[in-house]
């Protein structure tokens, strides 16, 4: 278990925290095992393409609070994916019913005497740009390579504009140079609203909170009537409220890739409960959800109740689809907890798994507690997964994979991968809401979808016919893992 | 001007990816940290392409890289490209990472180059600059460290050109606007190395730089440095027309500047103004047959002009929309962090906009400074914006249309589409009527 250290301004990376790594090639069993057993070793690429890092993960979370704004503390290149989260968070307004409002984010624009002086004046006075054009309730100040390299004294900053503007100004340390991991980024955004918004709590409330990105609002169903109200973190929260999410009931992650710092910290500072099995995809993975927060929330009975009734609803109709899907493959690339819930649903409806890219692996969440390993419950449950590849979205890894594969269908949880599978005439579904597949009508939601796209091939057909593929002819023939090996030892966990 | 940048709408140096993006069958080799190309393609990408996006070879370089130097880990993914990647030229690009700590990225191309690999660099860590400035300094890259070790000229073939005109991808319509151009200058009777895109020729395009009898340099200031490169490299002369021409009067006064740039003989020259009369009667044709709406649309249509674009747009469009469409510019602020050496000239371009007029123009890389300022606008007459993604809001709350011609454009989906020459003047007054007409009920 990694202990939560709120002391520090930086959060610990995941290869260090929890041993995660980003290759490897065997069958999802071995890799449980191995990693069960702390033997899991990273192997590294002597060839790669370009992934992500955690400055856009970090991101991700802060950019949506309703009354906080950002600034990233870098070149301007970096604020490169400001408008695509103003997009996320315009769309998510309109959903919310939330008035039209700009995301209020602010380069440092770092240029190059800045490398050689220092730029932590230019940072204060950012702050205090922002400060006065936005009026926000908090500012958050992301960092880069550049300003980690200069070696920029952003937590003394940040700490004396606090003083100064009597408003939280808050240190993220998400440099992308420091960790293969992107979704290390969740944890540096959610190690600084935790350890410099969110305050002990003054009472224990009705709230669950969800952390999730900015899904649909299907917790409202579940919850209201146990008498539990859902609060969704961080995106299109408050600070005010954000404050309070330590006086919560419970903690519920949509995905533990995601959510995995956070749900321990709450827990371990604020002895918030955090549930622990895998997120509910699947028949056996939801049962087994629900029946844990019926304990924690001391509901158990009207948990068997509604597990009753949604059986007796959605097992007909998941037989049917069932027997529809029976003989069809699939292959799947997607990060990692997320990746193995979607392994699940394409069990759970018959589907043949012939492998799957995925992102990244954390042998244990913040938490310690191997209950939460998702993949663990896939191999349990519904049996070994062959050919699953831990690919860092490596997309020459994937087309030589899917080439050899051919499955009926691909399935990807992340852009830039799509176009492999169409290109090659696999009919390809991305589901961008990480909610769309959630609990017992989530099976059928993604059903329904996967006969839509496997029936829809005109597209795919045409797109593969006018193709061009920029991958040479040798490197198709060869084995997809060429380039993976020099094994780096992975043993700090 | 602001140090400080909300709403950006350029790249860092290294945005200078999708100028290789742009070249068919080129792939950039990033010696970067892991999220930075991601990063650029989400402001200014427009999809895989060939081997853009995803599919872009980087070092993902981290915390040993840094501490211990990348430059075997930099070989070993060049090693890989060469294997994996099915491309005509690799371009190493180095990061804020690389540049800060110092390798000698020059030294590990030039042993590949020595092995007769298509292969060049350039340093673009992020902070040196923007992916404007940096767009002169691979294009140079590339003339200097592959075209020239193939054609060291001296073979200059006569109405051969070299256009350097808008940068690939920063220029959301990079492609409509080179298909225009080109389409332009060859029915003037040249022979075009367009060098971008769909309509040019790839590396053996290139390689025939050395060759061109001339350049044209189509830009308020970037491509500049290009021309003057290949003017002491090759000796080649270059013509500059500073800004994007758009529509019947900034077209032919364009294409007129080539002609009398051009060696032309009576008869080719006789050939090329036929060529010019013919495009301009279909343009005014066009605009002929809709005057009248023009001048009757009782509900209103904008009569004054925002724009918040880079230089070389906003004085093409400013020109554009004044000159033909009647519609009058109030403030125009320049994003495109200008170096000041340009400045002046450019905004005597806007003091003599047009005979009767003067422009007010600024040059302002911080957009949400430049926002709050139009958002003061208390004009009696509907306006026109002319920007990017982040004015939505802004247009809303001052009633005005907004057409989208700058990056971010995340509201539009472009494919062809440009407003250069005839074609994309016309382009350009079908889009802006139909985001006015569209708020109609």
């Amino acid at each position: 278990m990694s202990e939560i250290n709120l002391h520090e301004p930086e959060v610990l990376i995941r290869e260090i925290r929890l041993g995660s790594i980003t290759g490897f090639e065997g069958t999802a069993g071995e890799l449980v095992s191995c990693a069960h057993k702390g033997e899991l070793h990273d192997s590294t690429r002597s060839f790669s393409q370009c992934m992500g890092c955690s400055s856009g993960n970090a991101f991700c979370q802060l950019s949506m609070i309703t009354d906080a704004a950002v600034v990233n503390h870098a070149p301007v290149g970096c604020a490169g994916d400001a408008f695509g989260f103003n997009f996320v968070y315009r769309v998510g307004q309109q959903e919310r019913n939330l008035p039209p409002s700009i995301g209020r984010y602010f380069s440092t624009n770092l240029e190059e005497r800045d490398t050689v002086f220092g730029a932590v004046e230019k940072l204060a006075n950012t702050v205090r740009e922002v400060y006065a054009r936005v009026n926000p309730k908090a500012i958050f100040i992301t960092t880069s390579c550049a300003s980690g390299i200069i070696g920029d004294d952003v937590e003394g900053t940040a700490n004396e504009l606090t003083k100064e503007l009597k408003i939280p100004v808050v240190g993220c340390f998400c440099e992308g140079f420091k960790s293969r991991i992107w979704t290390t980024g969740f944890d540096s955004a959610y190690h600084s609203i935790v350890r410099s918004i969110v305050k002990p709590p003054e009472k224990k409330t009705n709230k669950v909170n969800i952390i999730n990105f900015w899904g649909s609002h299907i917790f409202e169903e579940l919850l209201e009537p146990l008498g539990y109200e859902p609060q969704y973190v961080v995106p299109f929260s408050t600070i005010a409220e954000l404050e309070h999410i330590s006086e919560a009931a419970a903690t519920i992650q949509i995905c533990p890739t995601l959510g995995t710092y956070i749900g321990a910290a709450l827990e371990q500072v604020y002895g918030v409960p955090e549930i622990k099995s895998p997120p509910a995809y699947g028949i056996a993975g939801t049962d087994a959800w629900l029946r844990e927060i019926g304990q924690v929330l001391n509901r158990s009975e009207e948990i068997e109740k509604v597990i009753e009734k949604e059986h007796a609803r959605i097992l007909p109709l998941v037989n049917e689809y069932r027997e529809k899907l029976k003989g069809k493959t699939a292959y799947l690339t997607a990060g990692a907890a997320h990746g193995h819930a979607i392994i699940a649903l394409l069990r759970e409806l018959g589907l043949e798994v012939k492998g799957a890219a995925i992102f990244h692996h954390d042998p244990i969440y913040d938490n310690g507690d191997p209950t939460s390993d998702a993949l663990a419950h896939d191999v349990r449950t519904y049996g070994d997964i062959k050919n699953y590849n831990v690919c860092s979205k490596q997309a020459y890894e994937l087309v030589n994979i899917l080439n050899r594969v051919r499955p009926d269908l691909m399935i990807a949880r992340h852009g830039g991968m799509t176009v492999w599978g169409a290109k090659l005439g696999v009919p390809t579904l991305l589901i961008g809401d990480e909610q769309f597949g959630f609990g017992y009508q989530g099976i059928l939601n993604y059903a329904e979808r996967i006969l839509e796209t496997l029936d829809n091939r005109e597209f795919v057909t045409n797109l593969a016919k006018h193709s061009s593929m920029p991958y040479t002819k040798w490197w198709l023939e060869q084995s997809p893992f060429s380039f993976l090996g020099g094994n780096t030892h992975v043993d700090t966990y | 001007m602001s140090t400080l940048i909300e709403q950006p709408r350029y790249s860092c140096a290294l945005g200078v990816q999708q100028t290789v993006v742009a070249i068919k069958r080129a792939v950039p080799i990033l010696y970067s940290g892991p999220g930075c190309s991601i990063k650029i393609s989400d402001l200014i990408g427009q999809g895989e392409g060939y081997a853009g996006g995803s599919t872009i070879p980087c070092t993902n370089s981290g915390e040993s890289e840094i501490v211990y130097g990348g430059e075997d880990r930099l070989r070993s993914v060049i090693d890989g490209a060469f294997q994996v990647i099915d491309a005509d030229l690799y371009v190493v690009l180095t990061g804020c990472t690389s540049d800060i700590v110092g390798d000698d990225v020059g030294q590990i191309t030039a042993d590949y180059q020595a092995a007769g690999r298509p292969i060049v660099y350039a340093e673009t860590g992020g902070f040196k600059s923007t992916n404007y400035v940096s767009h002169e300094v691979v294009v140079n890259a590339i003339i200097d460290q592959y075209v020239h070790i193939w054609n060291q000229g001296g073979h200059v073939q006569k109405g051969l050109v070299n256009v350097f005109a808008t940068v690939p991808y920063q220029d959301p319509y990079w492609n409509g606007n080179l298909e225009e151009i080109k389409r332009l200058l060859v029915g003037l009777g040249l022979k075009v190395n367009i060098l971008f895109g769909q309509h040019s020729g790839g590396v053996e395009e290139w390689k025939t730089i050395p060759d061109a009898e001339f350049n044209i340099v189509i830009n308020a200031w970037v491509g500049k440095g290009i021309a003057e490169n290949l003017k002491e490299k090759y000796g080649t002369p270059y013509t500059h027309f500073p800004y994007l021409p758009i529509g019947g009067i900034e077209t032919t006064s364009f294409l007129n500047q080539i002609i009398d740039f051009a060696n032309f003989d009576e008869i080719q020259k006789a050939a090329a103004l036929a060529f010019i009369a013919e495009e301009e009667s279909i343009f005014y044709s066009h605009i002929e047959r809709t005057a009248d709406f023009m001048l009757e649309f009782r509900y209103g249509i904008p009569r004054r002009l925002y724009s918040l674009l880079d230089a070389t747009y906003a004085l093409g469009f400013t020109k554009f929309l004044l000159n033909e469409l009647g519609i009058i510019p109030e403030h125009q602020y320049i994003i495109d962090n200008t170096p000041e050496e340009f400045q002046e000239e450019i905004l005597n371009r806007f003091t003599s906009i047009s005979e009767f007029r003067s422009a007010k123009a600024t040059f302002e890389i911080d957009a949400g400074k430049a926002s709050e300022e139009i958002a003061k606008d208390t004009g009696k007459s509907r306006a026109l914006i002319l920007g990017s993604g982040w004015e939505r809001d802004l247009a809303q709350k001052i009633g005005a249309d907004l057409l989208i011609v700058s990056v971010p454009v995340s509201y539009r989906l472009i494919l062809n589409c440009g407003y250069a020459g005839y074609r994309g003047g016309l382009r350009a007054i079908e889009d802006i009527f139909d985001r006015v007409l569209d708020t109609y009920r």
